[in-house]
């Protein structure tokens, strides 16, 4: 089943990949999984994004079945899995450690789901190299994964997991052992991958831009529960409460009573510092925007902007972008003044 | 230009300059710390050992019974002589079973206390399993001689328990069996169980905690039960544990003299052979033969065990 148009496969919502339902795990006092409801779609890239201890770890192996919840319901492919074991579910899983069996060669690593299915040997050989070459791993196959870099043995693990064709596939922060090159190449990889072969990928990680870049859709977990599940656009642009808008992106947390001397509002709101812009002091607001004055206290160079953090008296610490390519940025202890539209202002829910 | 050296020369002693010296040759270093070690483990203990072998290489005169320091086999020929290749076969078959019940008994054991046991348990396994080696070997033998005699503990267990009669039958079983469980070769076999199982259970147990449990997790993962994960991934991950621990109980066994002649039956088992050939019958080179023969076995065990690729995982 080759899918080649991504909006295709979100929109067949009919079948749902994985479901959770009023979902906990806890262990004791801690509640590692409090109350989670869950709908990943079939064929999606779906990302589940928070800090460590949120909860999303524990939410993937209730998925692989390696851990059980306390409460609520969970299915896979619309069959119960209460007390189904690991090794009888339809889902297989990249561990973050990668777990390869180390008394094993590459192919016998990769061939060893087949091998516990039954599967003859010349079937699984041929099935073990197509999964290696698929991974882009070959002349390995008689190497130990001793003998492999970290990229090689995350691509046997990726092998070992898909040569199964699993119904939904488990990463576990897959990419966060790798240097910075390999993992921007692996995600391109990864997504590709999931296209040509139609599968839903579960993706577990801490990196935002990881999961923004690469998810068809993100869930931001935070303490046991999830705050917001959209499309990445969304996540960014509408952060539905603080903890995102402060997880993902590092937006400008605007607190209620700045907002309702602003607009009239009584809500927190979220201002992204790419929508922010400076503008000479003394000039005019533009119609329909706001302005602030302050000092800048910090200029960081990011390649292509620079952030600039500014204090406004009356209105607290402001992080703006501003692109490099818009001349030289302003110098530390400067009074500068910022400008924003009404609009670029998001609200966000009270609390 | 030496302005800037003055504070280093300030400290400049003799400790510290001949650091200086060493840090700077870190092969000498090495050579000064390994001599001592290999001096007394080269000449010691292999030149000691070496020097018991080659008297296997020599001969009792029969009529005087003085050794002859004359090169020959003759004593090899001796060696495999039926009495004395009896004595080296039982105390193979006494060894392996040995192992092989301690190999049973201590897999579970370790296995509970590298994958389960935490914290106060894990602490009190240890203890539970250290306990017996704290206590005087002898004391330990003759009390399993009194548990297994024929009015002890064991047999009245037996017959509390309604089983006198399969202990009965147990005992006039050829081979196995005998008058009393204390000169039986059940007796002798339980009574170095018990000795020698901390010797299986702590490099089983070391090796069992080495396997990561992400491991077990992705044999699990990828379809594999219980069963089929213990055989493929803990087992095989294991073997370089359960070898060590067989190298321990074999040739523990192998080289005991005390257990048999205590509890068991009359007939010789190789150690009691080297101990009667070197002081009664003032056999040293026969007595020497005897020693080669553990050392070839346990070259053959681990050769066998190599070649098995149960070391694989080392």
């Amino acid at each position: 089943m080759l899918h080649s148009d991504p909006s295709g496969l979100m929109a067949s919502t009919s079948s749902t990949a994985v479901l959770f339902r009023d979902v906990s795990r806890h262990f004791g006092a801690v509640r590692a999984v409090d109350g989670v409801d869950l709908d990943i779609v079939a064929g999606e890239f779906f990302a589940m994004l928070g800090p460590s201890g949120s909860g999303k770890t524990t939410c993937l192996r209730l998925i692989a079945g390696f851990d059980q919840p306390t409460a609520g319901h969970i299915e896979i492919f619309g069959e119960a899995v209460e007390g189904v074991p690991a090794y009888r579910r339809p889902v297989n899983t990249v561990f973050q450690d990668y777990a390869l069996f180390p008394h094993m060669t590459v192919l016998d690593n990769v061939c060893y789901g087949l091998m516990i299915r039954g599967v003859d040997k010349q079937e699984r050989r041929r099935l073990g190299v197509d999964a290696l070459k698929l991974v882009k791993l070959v002349g390995m196959d008689t190497r130990r994964p001793s003998e492999l870099s970290g990229g090689q043995r995350q691509r046997v693990a990726l092998a070992r997991a898909l040569v199964l064709r699993p119904k939904v596939l488990l990463l576990d922060e897959p990419l966060g052992a790798l240097d910075l090159k390999l993992r921007e190449a692996m995600q391109g990889e990864l997504k590709t991958l999931q296209h040509a072969l139609g599968l839903t990928f579960v993706f577990v990680t801490h990196d935002q831009g990881e999961a923004l870049s690469m998810a068809d859709r993100v869930a931001v977990f935070n303490h046991g529960r999830i705050e917001q599940v959209s499309d990445p656009k969304e996540i960014y642009e509408r952060p539905r409460t603080r903890f995102v808008a402060d997880f993902v992106g590092g937006s400008n947390l605007i607190e209620p009573a700045l907002v309702r001397t602003w607009i009239g509002l009584d809500r927190p709101a979220s201002l992204r510092p790419e929508k922010i812009a400076l503008i000479a002091p003394g000039t005019a607001c533009p119609a329909d925007a706001l302005a602030v004055e302050g000092r800048v206290t910090q200029v960081l160079f990011h390649g292509a902007a620079y952030r600039v953090e500014l204090i406004a008296p009356g209105e607290g610490r402001l992080v703006l972008s501003v692109p490099a390519s818009a001349g030289p940025p302003p110098k530390q202890g400067a009074l500068v003044r910022a400008a924003f539209s009404r609009e670029s202002l998001h609200l966000m829910e009270p609390g | 230009m030496t302005q800037a050296f003055v504070g280093a020369e300030a400290k400049d002693g003799f400790l510290r300059r001949l650091s200086d010296v060493l840090v700077a040759r870190p092969a000498f270093l090495l050579l000064l710390l390994l001599t001592p070690p290999l001096l007394w483990l080269g000449v010691i203990y292999l030149g000691a050992l070496f020097a018991l072998l080659a008297q296997s290489m020599f001969s009792v005169d029969e009529f005087s019974g003085a050794v002859v320091y004359q090169p020959t086999l003759k004593t090899y020929a001796e060696l495999l002589a039926p009495a004395n290749l009896d004595i080296i076969v039982r105390t193979l078959l006494v060894s392996a079973v040995v192992t092989a019940l301690a190999a049973m008994v201590g897999f579970p054991i370790a296995y509970y206390a590298a994958r389960y046991a935490r914290g106060k348990v894990k602490a009190l396994f240890y203890l539970a399993v250290m306990m017996p080696l704290w206590s005087s070997y002898l004391v330990k033998v003759y009390a399993w001689k009194l548990l297994l005699a024929k009015e002890g503990a064991v047999g009245w267990f037996m017959q509390a328990a309604g089983l006198s009669r399969a202990l009965d039958a147990w005992l006039a079983a050829p081979l196995v069996g005998g008058p009393s469980l204390s000169v039986s070769y059940t007796g002798m076999v339980l009574t170095f169980l018990y000795l020698w199982t901390p010797f299986m259970v702590l490099p089983l147990q070391a090796s069992l905690e080495r396997v990561p449990s992400t491991l077990i997790e992705a044999s699990d993962d990828l379809g594999a039960g219980p069963g089929q994960t213990f055989r493929h991934v803990i087992f095989p991950l294991a073997a370089p544990g359960l070898v060590a621990g067989s190298i321990f109980t074999f040739s523990l066994t192998l080289g005991d003299y005390i257990v048999p002649q205590i509890v068991g039956p009359s007939s010789l088992i190789l150690g009691q052979a080297v101990y009667a050939q070197q002081g009664t019958a003032g056999n040293i080179p026969l007595a020497a033969a005897f020693c080669v023969a553990p050392i070839l076995i346990m070259i053959v065990f681990l050769t066998v065990a190599k070649r098995m690729g149960a070391l694989d995982a080392l």
